[in-house]
Protein backbone atom coordinates (compact mmCIF):
# COMPACT_ATOMS: atom_id res chain seq x y z
CA UNK A 1 0.00 0.00 0.00
CA UNK A 2 0.76 3.61 -0.64
CA UNK A 3 0.39 7.08 1.06
CA UNK A 4 -1.32 9.42 -1.25
CA UNK A 5 -1.99 12.97 -1.33
CA UNK A 6 -4.70 14.16 -4.05
CA UNK A 7 -6.56 17.59 -4.49
CA UNK A 8 -9.82 16.69 -5.59
CA UNK A 9 -12.08 19.30 -6.84
CA UNK A 10 -10.17 21.74 -4.44
CA UNK A 11 -10.63 19.17 -1.23
CA UNK A 12 -7.48 17.91 -0.29
CA UNK A 13 -7.84 13.28 0.28
CA UNK A 14 -5.03 11.55 1.89
CA UNK A 15 -5.77 7.34 1.22
CA UNK A 16 -3.90 4.63 1.04
CA UNK A 17 -3.87 2.88 -2.10
CA UNK A 18 -2.89 -0.16 -3.82
CA UNK A 19 0.02 0.07 -6.94
CA UNK A 20 -2.96 -1.23 -9.23
CA UNK A 21 -5.48 0.67 -7.99
CA UNK A 22 -6.75 2.74 -11.16
CA UNK A 23 -7.42 6.11 -10.34
CA UNK A 24 -11.19 5.84 -11.37
CA UNK A 25 -11.88 3.52 -9.05
CA UNK A 26 -9.75 5.73 -6.56
CA UNK A 27 -12.24 8.36 -7.00
CA UNK A 28 -15.57 6.09 -7.32
CA UNK A 29 -14.73 3.55 -4.89
CA UNK A 30 -12.73 5.41 -1.84
CA UNK A 31 -13.85 9.34 -2.10
CA UNK A 32 -17.59 8.59 -3.49
CA UNK A 33 -17.24 10.17 -6.52
CA UNK A 34 -19.51 8.22 -8.91
CA UNK A 35 -20.21 10.63 -11.36
CA UNK A 36 -17.10 9.64 -13.14
CA UNK A 37 -17.97 6.51 -14.68
CA UNK A 38 -16.64 3.25 -15.83
CA UNK A 39 -17.82 2.39 -19.53
CA UNK A 40 -15.21 0.28 -21.48
CA UNK A 41 -12.71 -0.14 -19.05
CA UNK A 42 -10.53 -0.85 -22.24
CA UNK A 43 -9.68 3.04 -23.11
CA UNK A 44 -11.87 3.57 -25.47
CA UNK A 45 -14.53 5.60 -24.31
CA UNK A 46 -13.68 7.99 -22.34
CA UNK A 47 -16.82 7.73 -19.70
CA UNK A 48 -14.58 7.68 -16.57
CA UNK A 49 -12.49 11.02 -18.41
CA UNK A 50 -11.00 13.86 -15.48
CA UNK A 51 -8.97 16.67 -15.77
CA UNK A 52 -5.95 15.90 -14.06
CA UNK A 53 -2.65 19.19 -13.58
CA UNK A 54 -4.97 20.74 -16.60
CA UNK A 55 -5.41 18.06 -18.76
CA UNK A 56 -8.16 15.63 -19.87
CA UNK A 57 -7.21 12.29 -18.90
CA UNK A 58 -9.06 8.48 -19.39
CA UNK A 59 -9.17 7.74 -15.26
CA UNK A 60 -9.03 4.09 -16.10
CA UNK A 61 -5.80 3.78 -17.86
CA UNK A 62 -3.78 6.27 -14.58
CA UNK A 63 -3.22 4.74 -11.54
CA UNK A 64 -4.09 6.13 -8.43
CA UNK A 65 -0.50 6.46 -6.99
CA UNK A 66 0.39 8.28 -10.20
CA UNK A 67 -2.07 11.10 -8.84
CA UNK A 68 0.31 11.54 -5.71
CA UNK A 69 0.42 15.45 -5.73
CA UNK A 70 -2.07 16.20 -8.59
CA UNK A 71 -4.97 18.27 -8.43
CA UNK A 72 -7.78 16.81 -9.88
CA UNK A 73 -11.03 18.03 -11.44
CA UNK A 74 -13.57 15.62 -11.80
CA UNK A 75 -17.49 15.94 -13.44
CA UNK A 76 -18.63 17.23 -9.68
CA UNK A 77 -16.40 19.71 -9.45
CA UNK A 78 -17.92 21.60 -12.52
CA UNK A 79 -20.75 23.59 -10.68
CA UNK A 80 -19.75 26.26 -8.68
CA UNK A 81 -22.44 27.54 -5.66
CA UNK A 82 -25.22 25.42 -7.19
CA UNK A 83 -24.77 27.30 -10.41
CA UNK A 84 -24.14 24.93 -13.35
CA UNK A 85 -21.40 25.03 -15.02
CA UNK A 86 -22.05 26.80 -18.82
CA UNK A 87 -21.13 23.16 -20.88
CA UNK A 88 -23.57 21.44 -18.10
CA UNK A 89 -26.09 24.35 -19.05
CA UNK A 90 -25.23 23.78 -22.44
CA UNK A 91 -26.15 19.90 -22.51
CA UNK A 92 -29.21 21.15 -20.59
CA UNK A 93 -30.12 23.08 -23.28
CA UNK A 94 -29.06 21.74 -26.44
CA UNK A 95 -30.46 18.13 -25.45
CA UNK A 96 -26.86 17.22 -25.45
CA UNK A 97 -27.51 13.67 -23.56
CA UNK A 98 -29.99 10.85 -23.68
CA UNK A 99 -29.19 8.07 -21.07
CA UNK A 100 -26.91 10.68 -19.97
CA UNK A 101 -24.06 7.80 -19.25
CA UNK A 102 -20.70 9.07 -21.24
CA UNK A 103 -22.27 12.51 -20.39
CA UNK A 104 -19.82 13.20 -17.28
CA UNK A 105 -16.67 12.03 -19.24
CA UNK A 106 -18.20 14.33 -22.64
CA UNK A 107 -18.36 17.20 -20.10
CA UNK A 108 -14.83 16.66 -18.90
CA UNK A 109 -13.43 16.39 -22.50
CA UNK A 110 -14.67 19.72 -23.47
CA UNK A 111 -13.96 21.28 -20.48
CA UNK A 112 -10.31 20.44 -21.29
CA UNK A 113 -10.79 21.61 -24.87
CA UNK A 114 -12.48 24.72 -24.19
CA UNK A 115 -9.65 26.06 -21.45
CA UNK A 116 -6.98 25.45 -24.73
CA UNK A 117 -9.25 26.42 -27.15
CA UNK A 118 -12.28 29.01 -26.66
CA UNK A 119 -13.51 29.59 -30.04
CA UNK A 120 -13.13 25.96 -31.21
CA UNK A 121 -14.52 25.32 -34.85
CA UNK A 122 -17.25 22.41 -35.33
CA UNK A 123 -14.50 20.07 -36.64
CA UNK A 124 -12.10 21.28 -34.03
CA UNK A 125 -14.97 20.08 -31.08
CA UNK A 126 -15.26 16.45 -33.20
CA UNK A 127 -12.01 16.34 -33.12
CA UNK A 128 -11.74 17.36 -29.68
CA UNK A 129 -14.47 14.95 -28.70
CA UNK A 130 -12.60 11.67 -30.05
CA UNK A 131 -12.11 10.03 -27.17
CA UNK A 132 -15.49 10.18 -25.91
CA UNK A 133 -17.50 7.77 -27.49
CA UNK A 134 -21.86 8.51 -27.30
CA UNK A 135 -24.28 5.48 -27.86
CA UNK A 136 -27.41 7.68 -28.00
CA UNK A 137 -27.47 10.93 -29.39
CA UNK A 138 -25.74 10.85 -32.65
CA UNK A 139 -23.40 13.74 -31.66
CA UNK A 140 -24.96 16.08 -33.04
CA UNK A 141 -26.62 18.50 -30.34
CA UNK A 142 -23.77 17.50 -28.46
CA UNK A 143 -21.72 19.78 -30.55
CA UNK A 144 -24.03 21.84 -30.16
CA UNK A 145 -24.09 22.15 -26.40
CA UNK A 146 -19.81 22.53 -26.60
CA UNK A 147 -20.66 25.27 -28.89
CA UNK A 148 -23.70 26.82 -26.31
CA UNK A 149 -21.22 26.64 -23.85
CA UNK A 150 -18.19 28.01 -25.75
CA UNK A 151 -20.44 31.05 -26.72
CA UNK A 152 -21.07 31.48 -22.90
CA UNK A 153 -17.84 31.35 -21.91
CA UNK A 154 -16.91 33.89 -24.02
CA UNK A 155 -19.47 36.34 -22.79
CA UNK A 156 -21.49 35.73 -26.04
CA UNK A 157 -24.91 34.36 -27.04
CA UNK A 158 -25.21 31.46 -28.30
CA UNK A 159 -26.76 30.45 -31.78
CA UNK A 160 -30.30 30.10 -31.51
CA UNK A 161 -31.30 26.35 -31.72
CA UNK A 162 -31.69 25.39 -35.61
CA UNK A 163 -29.03 28.13 -36.32
CA UNK A 164 -26.97 25.94 -38.33
CA UNK A 165 -29.66 24.41 -40.56
CA UNK A 166 -30.95 27.36 -41.55
CA UNK A 167 -27.76 28.60 -42.96
CA UNK A 168 -27.25 25.45 -44.64
CA UNK A 169 -30.67 25.92 -46.36
CA UNK A 170 -30.02 29.49 -47.00
CA UNK A 171 -26.99 28.62 -48.77
CA UNK A 172 -28.79 26.14 -50.74
CA UNK A 173 -31.66 28.25 -51.88
CA UNK B 1 -10.57 -5.12 -15.14
CA UNK B 2 -7.61 -4.67 -12.48
CA UNK B 3 -4.24 -5.33 -13.20
CA UNK B 4 -2.66 -8.32 -11.30
CA UNK B 5 -0.81 -7.25 -8.25
CA UNK B 6 2.58 -5.42 -8.45
CA UNK B 7 5.07 -3.30 -6.96
CA UNK B 8 5.77 0.34 -7.73
CA UNK B 9 8.63 2.50 -7.62
CA UNK B 10 8.69 6.30 -9.08
CA UNK B 11 12.43 6.54 -10.54
CA UNK B 12 13.14 10.49 -10.21
CA UNK B 13 16.44 9.91 -12.14
CA UNK B 14 17.41 7.97 -14.98
CA UNK B 15 20.15 6.56 -12.67
CA UNK B 16 17.72 5.33 -10.01
CA UNK B 17 15.33 3.87 -12.96
CA UNK B 18 18.14 1.74 -14.12
CA UNK B 19 19.12 0.98 -10.66
CA UNK B 20 15.92 -0.49 -10.74
CA UNK B 21 15.60 -1.89 -13.75
CA UNK B 22 19.14 -3.53 -12.39
CA UNK B 23 17.26 -4.94 -9.29
CA UNK B 24 14.13 -6.44 -10.20
CA UNK B 25 15.05 -7.75 -14.20
CA UNK B 26 12.68 -9.52 -16.34
CA UNK B 27 10.11 -8.99 -13.74
CA UNK B 28 9.95 -5.58 -14.08
CA UNK B 29 8.60 -3.38 -16.50
CA UNK B 30 9.35 0.77 -17.09
CA UNK B 31 5.87 2.85 -17.03
CA UNK B 32 5.48 5.77 -19.68
CA UNK B 33 2.40 7.15 -20.53
CA UNK B 34 0.68 3.66 -19.59
CA UNK B 35 -1.38 3.57 -22.83
CA UNK B 36 0.15 0.65 -23.97
CA UNK B 37 1.36 -1.24 -21.10
CA UNK B 38 -1.83 -0.72 -18.81
CA UNK B 39 -4.83 -1.58 -21.20
CA UNK B 40 -2.45 -4.88 -21.57
CA UNK B 41 -2.07 -5.27 -17.61
CA UNK B 42 -5.82 -4.80 -17.27
CA UNK B 43 -6.68 -7.42 -19.56
CA UNK B 44 -3.57 -9.56 -18.06
CA UNK B 45 -1.85 -9.51 -21.22
CA UNK B 46 1.15 -8.10 -19.25
CA UNK B 47 1.26 -9.24 -15.47
CA UNK B 48 4.54 -7.25 -14.33
CA UNK B 49 5.35 -8.08 -10.68
CA UNK B 50 7.77 -4.45 -10.64
CA UNK B 51 6.45 -1.59 -12.21
CA UNK B 52 8.98 1.45 -12.62
CA UNK B 53 7.58 4.85 -12.82
CA UNK B 54 9.43 6.83 -15.39
CA UNK B 55 6.81 9.72 -15.36
CA UNK B 56 8.28 11.75 -12.19
CA UNK B 57 11.97 12.36 -14.73
CA UNK B 58 11.57 16.17 -15.68
CA UNK B 59 15.17 15.45 -17.85
CA UNK B 60 13.20 13.32 -19.97
CA UNK B 61 10.52 15.59 -21.30
CA UNK B 62 12.65 18.12 -23.56
CA UNK B 63 12.23 18.87 -27.07
CA UNK B 64 15.36 20.68 -28.47
CA UNK B 65 15.89 21.92 -31.96
CA UNK B 66 19.30 23.01 -32.47
CA UNK B 67 21.60 21.47 -35.74
CA UNK B 68 19.38 18.31 -35.21
CA UNK B 69 16.26 17.83 -33.13
CA UNK B 70 16.37 15.94 -29.90
CA UNK B 71 13.46 14.51 -28.09
CA UNK B 72 13.48 13.30 -25.05
CA UNK B 73 11.88 9.88 -24.69
CA UNK B 74 8.90 10.95 -22.15
CA UNK B 75 7.60 13.89 -23.91
CA UNK B 76 3.95 13.34 -24.43
CA UNK B 77 2.16 13.13 -27.68
CA UNK B 78 0.35 16.61 -26.93
CA UNK B 79 3.91 18.16 -26.27
CA UNK B 80 4.89 17.50 -29.57
CA UNK B 81 2.33 18.72 -31.10
CA UNK B 82 2.12 22.02 -28.63
CA UNK B 83 5.49 22.76 -29.92
CA UNK B 84 6.08 26.03 -32.39
CA UNK B 85 9.72 25.60 -32.78
CA UNK B 86 8.98 21.69 -33.14
CA UNK B 87 6.38 21.95 -35.93
CA UNK B 88 8.78 24.92 -37.59
CA UNK B 89 11.53 22.41 -37.74
CA UNK B 90 9.58 18.69 -37.82
CA UNK B 91 5.88 19.52 -39.40
CA UNK B 92 5.41 15.65 -40.09
CA UNK B 93 5.37 15.38 -36.50
CA UNK B 94 3.05 17.36 -35.41
CA UNK B 95 0.73 15.87 -38.88
CA UNK B 96 1.59 12.37 -37.32
CA UNK B 97 0.86 13.07 -34.14
CA UNK B 98 -2.60 14.28 -34.29
CA UNK B 99 -3.59 11.31 -36.13
CA UNK B 100 -2.76 9.44 -32.93
CA UNK B 101 -5.73 7.98 -30.76
CA UNK B 102 -7.68 11.13 -29.52
CA UNK B 103 -6.72 13.76 -27.07
CA UNK B 104 -6.50 12.04 -23.93
CA UNK B 105 -4.32 9.73 -25.43
CA UNK B 106 -2.28 11.93 -26.44
CA UNK B 107 -2.17 13.72 -23.22
CA UNK B 108 -0.35 10.76 -21.16
CA UNK B 109 1.27 8.77 -24.48
CA UNK B 110 4.78 9.69 -25.31
CA UNK B 111 7.28 9.28 -27.88
CA UNK B 112 9.50 6.86 -25.80
CA UNK B 113 6.58 4.37 -25.38
CA UNK B 114 5.58 4.89 -28.86
CA UNK B 115 8.66 3.53 -29.95
CA UNK B 116 9.78 0.99 -27.61
CA UNK B 117 6.73 -0.44 -27.38
CA UNK B 118 6.95 -1.82 -31.01
CA UNK B 119 3.20 -2.19 -31.43
CA UNK B 120 3.05 -2.98 -35.21
CA UNK B 121 -0.06 -0.75 -35.63
CA UNK B 122 1.33 2.53 -33.83
CA UNK B 123 2.09 5.81 -35.95
CA UNK B 124 5.24 7.32 -34.69
CA UNK B 125 7.80 4.39 -35.65
CA UNK B 126 7.04 4.59 -39.35
CA UNK B 127 7.72 8.33 -39.20
CA UNK B 128 11.37 7.96 -36.95
CA UNK B 129 12.52 5.48 -39.85
CA UNK B 130 11.67 7.79 -42.60
CA UNK B 131 13.21 10.38 -40.92
CA UNK B 132 16.47 8.73 -40.48
CA UNK B 133 15.82 9.28 -36.37
CA UNK B 134 18.97 7.70 -33.76
CA UNK B 135 17.72 7.02 -30.77
CA UNK B 136 19.95 6.95 -27.20
CA UNK B 137 19.67 4.17 -24.95
CA UNK B 138 21.02 4.21 -20.97
CA UNK B 139 22.08 0.89 -19.37
CA UNK B 140 24.62 -0.45 -16.73
CA UNK B 141 27.29 -0.65 -18.95
CA UNK B 142 26.73 2.92 -20.32
CA UNK B 143 25.00 5.15 -23.18
CA UNK B 144 24.61 4.02 -26.60
CA UNK B 145 23.16 5.39 -29.71
CA UNK B 146 20.86 3.07 -32.09
CA UNK B 147 20.15 3.76 -35.31
CA UNK B 148 16.32 3.56 -36.27
CA UNK B 149 17.08 0.93 -39.08
CA UNK B 150 18.35 -1.23 -36.32
CA UNK B 151 15.70 -0.82 -33.54
CA UNK B 152 12.27 -2.74 -34.41
CA UNK B 153 13.36 -6.05 -34.37
CA UNK B 154 9.76 -7.93 -34.56
CA UNK B 155 6.11 -7.06 -33.24
CA UNK B 156 6.57 -6.15 -30.06
CA UNK B 157 10.09 -6.59 -29.66
CA UNK B 158 13.46 -3.97 -30.50
CA UNK B 159 17.13 -4.28 -30.29
CA UNK B 160 16.19 -2.48 -26.83
CA UNK B 161 17.95 -4.63 -23.72
CA UNK B 162 15.64 -5.40 -21.19
CA UNK B 163 17.68 -3.47 -18.70
CA UNK B 164 18.20 -0.42 -21.02
CA UNK B 165 16.04 2.58 -20.96
CA UNK B 166 14.95 4.35 -24.21
CA UNK B 167 16.31 8.29 -23.11
CA UNK B 168 16.40 10.42 -26.08
CA UNK B 169 15.12 10.20 -29.85
CA UNK B 170 17.42 12.73 -32.49
CA UNK B 171 16.11 13.49 -35.88
CA UNK B 172 17.72 15.18 -38.15
CA UNK B 173 15.90 18.97 -39.32
CA UNK B 174 14.08 19.29 -42.70
CA UNK B 175 16.32 20.68 -44.85
CA UNK B 176 15.47 22.95 -48.03
CA UNK B 177 13.99 21.21 -51.04
CA UNK B 178 12.97 18.57 -48.29
CA UNK B 179 9.96 17.98 -47.28
CA UNK B 180 8.09 14.92 -45.39
CA UNK B 181 4.71 13.49 -44.68
CA UNK B 182 2.50 10.62 -43.35
CA UNK B 183 -0.82 9.59 -43.67
CA UNK B 184 -2.97 6.82 -42.28
CA UNK B 185 -5.79 4.22 -43.41
CA UNK B 186 -7.72 4.33 -39.74
CA UNK B 187 -9.25 1.47 -38.60
CA UNK B 188 -12.50 2.76 -37.67
CA UNK B 189 -13.02 1.43 -34.23
CA UNK B 190 -9.43 1.32 -32.74
CA UNK B 191 -7.97 4.42 -34.65
CA UNK B 192 -4.97 2.36 -35.28
CA UNK B 193 -3.27 2.04 -38.79
CA UNK B 194 -4.62 -0.92 -41.03
CA UNK B 195 -1.97 0.78 -42.95
CA UNK B 196 0.01 3.88 -42.43
CA UNK B 197 3.14 5.48 -44.47
CA UNK B 198 5.55 7.69 -43.96
CA UNK B 199 7.86 9.34 -46.50
CA UNK B 200 10.67 11.93 -46.30
CA UNK B 201 12.37 12.93 -49.73
CA UNK B 202 15.10 15.32 -51.07
CA UNK B 203 14.69 16.88 -54.22
CA UNK B 204 17.33 18.06 -56.70
CA UNK B 205 16.91 21.49 -58.39
CA UNK B 206 15.46 20.34 -61.73
CA UNK B 207 12.89 18.68 -59.38
CA UNK B 208 14.36 14.87 -59.50
CA UNK B 209 14.25 13.10 -56.45
CA UNK B 210 17.98 12.87 -54.73
CA UNK B 211 17.28 11.07 -51.77
CA UNK B 212 14.34 9.08 -50.48
CA UNK B 213 13.26 7.11 -46.98
CA UNK B 214 9.61 5.62 -47.06
CA UNK B 215 7.99 3.29 -44.32
CA UNK B 216 4.95 1.45 -43.61
CA UNK B 217 3.44 0.40 -40.43
CA UNK B 218 -0.01 -1.34 -39.21
CA UNK B 219 0.41 -3.74 -42.33
CA UNK B 220 3.65 -6.15 -41.30
CA UNK B 221 4.44 -7.75 -38.25
CA UNK B 222 6.88 -4.58 -37.69
CA UNK B 223 7.30 -1.39 -39.03
CA UNK B 224 9.72 -1.95 -42.11
CA UNK B 225 11.11 0.41 -44.93
CA UNK B 226 10.17 -0.04 -48.45
CA UNK B 227 13.58 0.42 -49.94
CA UNK B 228 12.46 -1.08 -53.67
CA UNK B 229 9.91 2.15 -52.98
CA UNK B 230 13.06 4.24 -52.25
CA UNK B 231 15.47 2.73 -55.20
CA UNK B 232 12.83 3.34 -57.49
CA UNK B 233 12.05 6.73 -56.76
CA UNK B 234 16.01 8.43 -56.45
CA UNK B 235 17.14 9.34 -59.66
CA UNK B 236 13.87 10.02 -60.84
CA UNK B 237 11.26 12.65 -61.66
CA UNK B 238 8.74 13.67 -58.98
CA UNK B 239 6.01 13.78 -61.23
CA UNK B 240 3.04 11.71 -60.20
CA UNK B 241 3.41 9.54 -63.15
CA UNK B 242 6.88 8.32 -61.53
CA UNK B 243 5.80 8.28 -58.38
CA UNK B 244 3.14 5.88 -59.02
CA UNK B 245 4.92 3.50 -60.75
CA UNK B 246 7.63 3.37 -57.96
CA UNK B 247 5.03 2.83 -55.26
CA UNK B 248 4.30 -0.83 -57.33
CA UNK B 249 7.71 -1.61 -56.49
CA UNK B 250 7.21 -2.78 -52.72
CA UNK B 251 8.47 -6.13 -53.06
CA UNK B 252 5.85 -9.35 -52.89
CA UNK B 253 8.26 -10.98 -50.12
CA UNK B 254 7.19 -8.38 -47.92
CA UNK B 255 5.97 -9.82 -45.42
CA UNK B 256 2.59 -8.70 -44.55
CA UNK B 257 -0.68 -9.67 -42.17
CA UNK B 258 -4.03 -10.41 -42.23
CA UNK B 259 -6.82 -10.15 -39.99
CA UNK B 260 -10.68 -9.50 -39.37
CA UNK B 261 -10.00 -5.74 -40.69
CA UNK B 262 -8.24 -6.10 -43.69
CA UNK B 263 -6.83 -9.73 -45.57
CA UNK B 264 -3.07 -9.44 -46.71
CA UNK B 265 -3.90 -8.96 -49.97
CA UNK B 266 -5.92 -5.98 -49.29
CA UNK B 267 -3.25 -4.60 -47.19
CA UNK B 268 -0.79 -5.36 -50.06
CA UNK B 269 -2.63 -3.59 -52.36
CA UNK B 270 -3.08 -0.31 -49.85
CA UNK B 271 0.65 -0.33 -48.89
CA UNK B 272 1.14 1.07 -52.40
CA UNK B 273 -1.72 3.14 -52.50
CA UNK B 274 -1.25 5.08 -48.94
CA UNK B 275 2.86 5.07 -49.96
CA UNK B 276 2.22 6.74 -53.38
CA UNK B 277 -0.38 9.35 -51.35
CA UNK B 278 2.70 10.16 -48.92
CA UNK B 279 5.19 10.41 -50.91
CA UNK B 280 3.17 12.67 -53.35
CA UNK B 281 2.26 14.80 -50.33
CA UNK B 282 6.50 14.89 -49.35
CA UNK B 283 6.97 15.65 -52.75
CA UNK B 284 4.71 18.80 -52.06
CA UNK B 285 5.92 19.47 -48.78
CA UNK B 286 9.46 19.84 -50.42
CA UNK B 287 8.94 21.97 -53.25
C1 LIG C 1 -7.61 4.28 -26.95
C2 LIG C 1 -6.22 4.25 -27.48
C3 LIG C 1 -5.98 4.59 -28.81
C4 LIG C 1 -4.70 4.58 -29.32
N1 LIG C 1 -4.51 4.93 -30.62
C5 LIG C 1 -3.26 4.93 -31.14
C6 LIG C 1 -3.03 5.31 -32.49
O1 LIG C 1 -3.94 5.66 -33.25
N2 LIG C 1 -1.76 5.28 -32.95
C7 LIG C 1 -0.70 4.91 -32.16
O2 LIG C 1 0.43 4.93 -32.63
N3 LIG C 1 -0.90 4.56 -30.88
C8 LIG C 1 -2.14 4.56 -30.35
N4 LIG C 1 -2.32 4.20 -29.04
C9 LIG C 1 -1.16 3.78 -28.22
C10 LIG C 1 -0.49 4.98 -27.59
O3 LIG C 1 0.13 5.72 -28.59
C11 LIG C 1 0.52 4.56 -26.52
O4 LIG C 1 0.58 5.64 -25.64
C12 LIG C 1 1.89 4.25 -27.01
O5 LIG C 1 1.88 3.20 -27.93
C13 LIG C 1 2.82 3.80 -25.87
O6 LIG C 1 3.36 4.89 -25.22
P1 LIG C 1 3.25 5.05 -23.66
O7 LIG C 1 4.08 6.22 -23.31
O8 LIG C 1 1.84 5.08 -23.29
O9 LIG C 1 4.01 3.73 -23.16
P2 LIG C 1 3.66 2.65 -22.04
O10 LIG C 1 2.35 2.05 -22.29
O11 LIG C 1 3.93 3.21 -20.70
O12 LIG C 1 4.81 1.59 -22.36
C14 LIG C 1 4.78 0.76 -23.51
C15 LIG C 1 5.96 -0.22 -23.47
O13 LIG C 1 7.19 0.46 -23.70
C16 LIG C 1 8.08 0.33 -22.60
N5 LIG C 1 8.72 1.64 -22.44
C17 LIG C 1 8.08 2.84 -22.41
N6 LIG C 1 8.97 3.85 -22.33
C18 LIG C 1 10.19 3.29 -22.31
C19 LIG C 1 11.51 3.82 -22.26
N7 LIG C 1 11.74 5.14 -22.22
N8 LIG C 1 12.56 2.95 -22.25
C20 LIG C 1 12.33 1.61 -22.31
N9 LIG C 1 11.11 1.05 -22.38
C21 LIG C 1 10.05 1.87 -22.38
C22 LIG C 1 7.22 -0.08 -21.43
O14 LIG C 1 7.94 -0.84 -20.50
C23 LIG C 1 6.14 -0.89 -22.11
O15 LIG C 1 6.57 -2.20 -22.33
C24 LIG C 1 -3.60 4.22 -28.48
C25 LIG C 1 -3.82 3.87 -27.15
C26 LIG C 1 -5.11 3.89 -26.63
C27 LIG C 1 -5.32 3.53 -25.21
S1 LIG D 1 -13.83 3.44 -18.94
FE1 LIG D 1 -12.03 4.56 -19.28
S2 LIG D 1 -12.08 4.89 -21.40
FE2 LIG D 1 -13.86 3.65 -21.10
S1 LIG E 1 -26.25 9.91 -23.84
FE1 LIG E 1 -26.33 7.77 -23.72
S2 LIG E 1 -24.28 7.24 -24.18
FE2 LIG E 1 -24.29 9.32 -24.57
Amino acid sequence: MTKITVKVNGKEYTSEVEGRTLLVHFLRDQLGLTGTHIGCDTSQCGACVVVMNGDSVKSCTVLAVQANGAEIKTVEGLAEDGKLHPLQEGFWERHGLQCGFCTPGMLMSAYDLLQKNPNPSEEEIRHGLEGNLCRCTGYENIVRAVQYAAAKMRNEEPAPIGAKEQVVESVGS
Amino acid sequence: MIPSAFEYYAANSVDEALKLLAEHGDEAKILAGGHSLLPAMKLRLAAPTVLIDINPIAELRSINVGDKVTIGAMTTYASLLNSAELKAALPVIAEAVDQIGDPQVRNRGTIGGALAHADPAADLPAVILALGGTLTAQGPEGTREISIDDFFVDMLTTSLEPNELLTTITLPKMGAGEGASYVKMVQPASGYAIVGAAAWVKLNADGTVAAARVAITGAGPKPTRLEEVENALVGGASSEEAVTAASEAVSDELELLGDIHASEDYRRAMVKVYTRRAILKAIKAAS
